[in-house]
């Protein structure tokens, strides 16, 4: 079978010879070639005619994108996000920022050029160079210095270029080949191997934010902050002598702010009378607003129209703009939100009474918003 | 003694090839550690033991197992991690700045020194994340959007510290990294045992010592100890000004940034003395790190502890200078106070012991310097501790002044510390090249071409 050449390669045993074979090569007409060094050596970069780095150049770009990330996200939270008084420091305190600004600099500009060098110039990890593996490589490795001319160089020739290596004075020349295996290899997706690895990143990756979403939270030492000596709700107690952690009202009482609502079970008419204690203003109106679309637009719509959110699971409700809603009275809107009607729930439990006050003046308000009189016009 | 200080004295002695240079070094991870080796990791584990068991009881039961209280609210964890921290800052000074300023003694240390920058950095951010009392809410101390859309404070010195230490700790990482990439491949080719060859080869990236990667190599290197060198400056003023910017007298003080720095340099350097001493015994490395390298190691800590004495008597005079009553009390307390053992500990070990370093017969005796590092670092540890717990058992407020106590907690995760610490060491000698081969063999005599285009006898 022919192998295929990758390149011709001589190796030197001294110092002074590489430095002399780098300076020759690079005056020849090769272009595709390479010195291997056991440590830099000074000086050969000048005979190899290498260009100067231009990792400098990527440093300077990603520390100042670094020193502007870090300005940006500290104006952004302390200005803009989140404004705090610390100390009476002005939210933007720009010398208490300097510190933090350096350390993104310094972090960003060396991690980056340090992948950067390796990944992107280097083209690293790369464990199936022709190179490895050879005897070339364990000589360079140790001791020797050795010279490479590659066989892609167009004006590679196997026996100009063994005689211009010959010229040179090396201990021994030798010619490297690619593995044949490597020539052969095809990335296959649906092999074992891969399909497995790919297993194994889905679990992990699932299962990771499962817990992380989902568990997190709720395992020690996480939950240590909320099981602490007290009674929780609904939990017994030893403390109470009926083993009971939560307590019944003593009798005959009202707790404060709970005062019962008379008219549940009885029709909404009952309700005509009540008087709406909640004045119309702007303020009311933007109260109102909220709790509206917080509990009632899901299935009302945000204007009333009846075209729920719900995509048909729960029955769409009548429009709050028929004639009938149109000329009940505030109190039978209250009563109808505090019992429920039909399918719709009782809001007692969400809602103070006075919040839903605030939700029969918004309704009253749209009411008027869809249907307006002529006198509107004019303001 | 007649010294030739126009010649440059070579940094290896003796007459090495390239390849003893890699027998030498790559020796420890070929063969199998002796019994003393196994003496030595069995002593640090028990000590690493302890520290374990001590830091469960604080997880567990909370910071109330220290002895931390009112008014002493930091104690030994921030004095330990203060000292840690220092310990650390020898390492990127004799990589970085040292390498800025073409030091060539420092190949031989570097790799060493920079492991303990990296093992002294993680035990000591240990200590602040146990300090807040929940170490596994730490994430809390970096900016992320979260659902309580609230953001850290970056006017805070404490969170300046989250990112100096951080940034420096993944700095030292990367920085050592990079160092060991081809001797990770020279390892590759070396070994014949095929696990070992995986894990070389994973490391080493396929480094295959080409001139056009050493080309960029060399360059990065130069960036990196450009980055790491106002890095590790950085850090420990950052470390101070968590002291400085404070009001608490005895903290609020200009003279803090360089201080801690000189400091830290000083104890670092007495540390890295200390390990090299066995290290070089232990592995036959004595021409490659030389008694000259270690003399001149002993040169900088008498700079650097003249300096921590400078400041010891600056601050006195400042206190009087300032007129200011509360600073003048501090200091005095300090001297003369419930903690005055502490503070005469300190100025023993770190003013008037290193002014022995004087003398060139002591510089070179390995038994007196390896004594006069030990009691540096004691006096180093003494130094945060005087700092720390003195400044604040005595407040603003003399109804709550107090003496502070360690706990056996404190004392375990103190030992515990140095514990954690050396059980990485005694692991590291084993498992990677403490001495970079790469750059030990460019300081070779033979290394360097001769500019006159004649080949040189090696």
């Amino acid at each position: 079978m022919d192998k295929k050449l990758f390149c011709l390669a001589a190796i030197f045993d001294k110092v002074d010879d590489i430095t002399k074979a780098a300076k020759k090569v690079a005056e020849s007409e090769y272009k595709f070639f390479d010195v291997h060094t056991p440590y830099p050596v000074h000086g050969l970069s000048q005979k190899m005619k290498l260009k100067p780095s231009t990792l400098g150049y990527i440093a300077l770009i990603l520390g100042l994108s670094g020193a502007a990330l870090a300005l940006l996200l500290m104006y952004y939270t302390k200005t803009l996000n989140y404004p705090q008084n610390i100390g009476g420091k002005p939210t933007f305190a720009l010398p208490a920022f300097i510190p933090i600004t350096f350390e993104v600099t310094v972090l960003l500009a060396s991690v980056g050029t340090v992948l950067a060098m390796l990944f992107i110039y280097f083209k690293f990890p790369n464990n199936s160079h022709p190179l490895h593996g050879t005897e070339y490589m364990d000589k360079v490795s140790l001791d020797k210095f050795g010279l490479i001319i590659e066989a892609k160089d167009p004006q590679f020739d196997e026996f100009k270029v063994k005689e211009f290596l010959g010229s040179l004075n090396p201990e021994v020349i030798m010619p490297i080949y690619y593995d044949p295996e490597d020539l052969n290899f095809k990335a296959e997706i649906f092999h074992p191997k891969f399909m497995l690895l790919l297993g194994v990143v889905i679990v992990l990756t699932a299962g990771i934010s499962y817990i992380l979403l989902n568990k997190w939270k709720q395992i020690p030492p996480r939950n240590w902050m909320w099981e602490q000596p007290r009674l929780n709700v609904q939990s017994s107690s030893s403390f109470f002598s009926d083993g009971f952690g939560m307590r019944t009202p003593v009798p005959g009482t009202v707790s404060r702010g709970n005062f019962p609502y008379v008219y549940s079970g009885l029709p909404d008419t009952m309700a005509k009378n009540l008087i709406n204690p909640v004045l119309m203003n702007e303020y009311h109106l933007k109260k109102g607003k909220e709790h509206y679309n917080t509990f009632c637009s899901p299935c009302h719509g945000y204007f009333g129209k009846g075209d729920s959110r719900l995509n048909n699971q729960f029955p769409n409700p009548p429009s709050l703009h028929s004639d009938k809603l149109r000329n009940w009275t505030d109190g039978q809107i209250y009563h109808v939100i505090t019992v429920g009607q039909n399918i719709m729930p009782s809001y007692a439990s969400q809602l103070e009474p006075i919040e839903r006050w605030q939700i029969v003046n918004y309704i009253r308000a749209l009411q008027r918003a869809l249907n307006a009189r002529e006198e509107d016009l004019n303001e | 003694m007649a010294v030739d200080y126009t010649q440059e004295a070579p940094v290896i002695e003796g007459n090495y090839s390239f390849r003893d240079i890699s027998d030498i070094i790559s020796k420890p991870m070929e063969t199998i550690p002796d019994k003393k080796y196994f003496i030595a990791l069995g002593i640090s584990l028990s000590m690493f033991g302890v520290g374990i068991l001590c830091w469960i009881l604080t997880f567990v039961y909370g910071v109330g197992k220290w002895g931390n209280n009112v008014p002493v609210g930091w104690g030994f964890d921030i004095t330990n991690f203060v000292f840690w921290i220092g310990i650390g800052h020898a390492g990127t000074l004799i990589s970085a700045i040292l390498f800025l300023f073409r030091q060539r003694w420092r190949t031989g240390i570097a790799r060493f020194a920079e492991a303990m920058t990296i093992f002294a950095v993680i035990n000591a951010a240990l200590f602040p994340l146990f300090h807040v009392g929940r170490p596994w809410l730490g994430y809390w101390l970096f900016p992320y959007p979260n659902n309580y859309k609230l953001w850290v404070n970056f006017t805070s010195p404490l969170l300046w510290d989250v990112f100096a230490v951080s940034t420096y700790f993944i700095v030292s990482l990367i920085f050592w990294y990079i160092g060991l990439i081809p001797d990770f491949a020279s390892l590759r080719e070396r070994t014949k045992n095929k696990i070992k060859k995986v894990i070389y080869s994973i490391f080493s990236l396929g480094w295959r010592f080409s001139h056009r990667h050493w080309h960029n190599y060399e360059m990065i290197y130069l960036i990196l100890a450009g980055f790491a060198t106002p890095l590790v400056l950085s850090v420990h003023t950052i470390v101070s000004f968590d002291f400085a910017v404070s009001i608490i007298p005895g903290w609020h003080t200009t003279i803090f940034p360089p201080y801690f720095v000189a400091g830290a340099v000083f104890s670092g350097f007495a540390m890295v003395q200390n390990v090299l001493i066995f290290i070089r015994k232990i592995f036959n490395m004595e021409d490659i790190i030389t008694i000259d390298t270690l003399e001149k190691m002993n040169k900088i800590i008498i700079v650097t502890g003249t300096m921590v004495g400078y400041a010891y008597g600056m601050e006195f005079f400042i206190a009087w200078y300032s007129g200011n009553p509360p600073e003048q009390f501090a200091f005095l307390n300090r001297a003369f106070g419930d903690y005055a053992w502490a503070y005469w500990i300190m100025v023993t070990c770190n003013v008037v012991f290193p002014q022995l370093f004087w003398i060139r017969k002591i510089r070179r005796n390995i038994i007196i310097m390896f004594i006069i590092g030990v009691i540096v670092n004691i006096g180093m540890w003494f130094e945060r501790f005087v700092i720390v717990v003195t400044s604040l058992s005595r407040d603003f407020l003399p109804s709550s002044w107090d003496y502070f106590k360690p706990t056996l907690v404190d004392i375990g995760i103190l030992l515990g510390s140095f514990g954690f610490f050396f059980t990485l060491i005694i692991l590291f000698t084993k498992t990677l090249p403490v001495v970079s081969i790469a750059e030990v063999k460019a300081v070779l005599k033979q290394a360097q071409p001769s500019h006159h285009g004649e080949a040189q006898n090696g």
